[in-house]
């Protein structure tokens, strides 16, 4: 490689790993594992771990028999494989993105298990009745309805 | 040589869109064993249950699929509550408001064809809706419908 290729290389480089980390307010790590993604997503949108912390994920994976009403019961195998990746990927471990800013709102001995109740999430959905009424809502966890690329980590304004 | 060479990558090219077109027909072939192996395995638990059993029946899974049963979940009072009224289109669920591909065969060919997942929806979809699992007899006339649609 020439200088000049290197230091081109070095430069995009850095660009790639700054990027996320310019837009932290507005970027959290995606899921990364195809049966997370799978079986969380079957329902709903499979939610990024950063958001709680590993304790949480815990208590979500301990009551899956009475998942916010409904029973969500999964093989154990398929179980355990989910509970490793959000644990590991939780937000008190990785602390990045807006993680940071989630994980701040958490109190040393809290087991939140509704995202939408941190108030990080509340200081941003501070909405009139009526966009939470729009069809293409339903709740508040619906986060693809206005924020398209929610899925990819990405969660800008609009 | 340019002639025997431009025959061989038409032959080639033929091979190749001929491997392409078979590909998704042998794909819909073995998604329809696959569906069939299904629908076996319910007929033979139908059977246990019911000795009299005489096979399923597409006209009782549309029934399934359409009465407003209201035994389960409020939001969800009948099956199109999530899939709408046309299993051809979109659904979406009634209570994340997630959207639902198209529960009818000939729009999705690979729908009720791993047994794992058809399973587990049953079991939470029949508990939603009819407040109850759902018998093998239910669940056979149900796929048996969408095979159709
Ligand atoms: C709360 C919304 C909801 C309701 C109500 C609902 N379903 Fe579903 N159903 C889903 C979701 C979500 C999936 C999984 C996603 C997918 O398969 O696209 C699904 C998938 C299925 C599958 C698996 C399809 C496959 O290809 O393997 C079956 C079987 C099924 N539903 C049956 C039913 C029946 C029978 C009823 C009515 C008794 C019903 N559903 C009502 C949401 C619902």
């Amino acid at each position: 490689m020439t200088r000049h290729a290197v230091s081109l290389a070095l430069a995009l480089s850095a660009l790639v790993t700054a990027g996320p980390a310019l837009a932290d307010d507005d970027w959290i790590p995606p899921v990364t594992d195809a049966l997370t993604m799978a079986e969380c997503g079957d329902c709903h949108m499979a939610f990024q771990p950063g958001f709680l912390p590993a304790r949480s994920w815990e208590a979500m994976m301990d009551g899956l028999a009475d998942h916010f009403g409904d029973d969500a019961t999964i093989a154990a195998d398929k179980a355990d494989h989910i509970r490793a990746y959000l644990t590991a990927n939780a937000g008190d471990r990785i602390r990045a993105g807006m993680a940071r800013e989630y994980m701040r709102w958490v109190r040393a001995d809290g087991v939140p298990l509704r995202i939408t109740e941190n108030p990080a999430f509340l200081d941003e959905h501070d909405f009139r009745p009526s966009v939470w009424e729009r069809p293409e809502v339903v709740t508040k966890s619906n986060c693809p309805a206005c924020h398209t690329a929610a899925e990819r980590g990405y969660y800008e304004d609009d | 040589m340019p002639v025997p060479s431009a025959r061989l990558s038409t032959l080639s090219l033929a091979a190749g869109l001929g491997l392409a077109i078979l590909a998704p027909i042998s794909a819909h072939a073995d998604a329809a064993a696959e569906r069939r192996a299904i629908l076996d395995a319910l007929a033979e638990e139908a059977r246990a249950a019911d000795p009299a059993f005489s096979g399923f029946s597409a006209a009782a899974g549309e029934t399934l699929f359409r009465t407003a049963w209201a035994g389960g979940d409020e939001r969800t009072p009948s099956c199109t509550a999530c899939h709408t009224e046309d299993p051809t289109a979109m659904g979406r669920n009634a209570k994340t408001g997630r959207p639902i591909e198209p529960v009818a065969v000939s729009v999705n060919p690979d729908r009720f064809t791993d047994p794992d997942e058809v399973a587990k929806q049953f079991r939470r979809d029949c508990k939603a809706v009819l407040g109850r699992a759902c018998t093998a007899q239910e669940k056979g006339d149900y796929i048996t419908f969408m095979a159709e649609q």
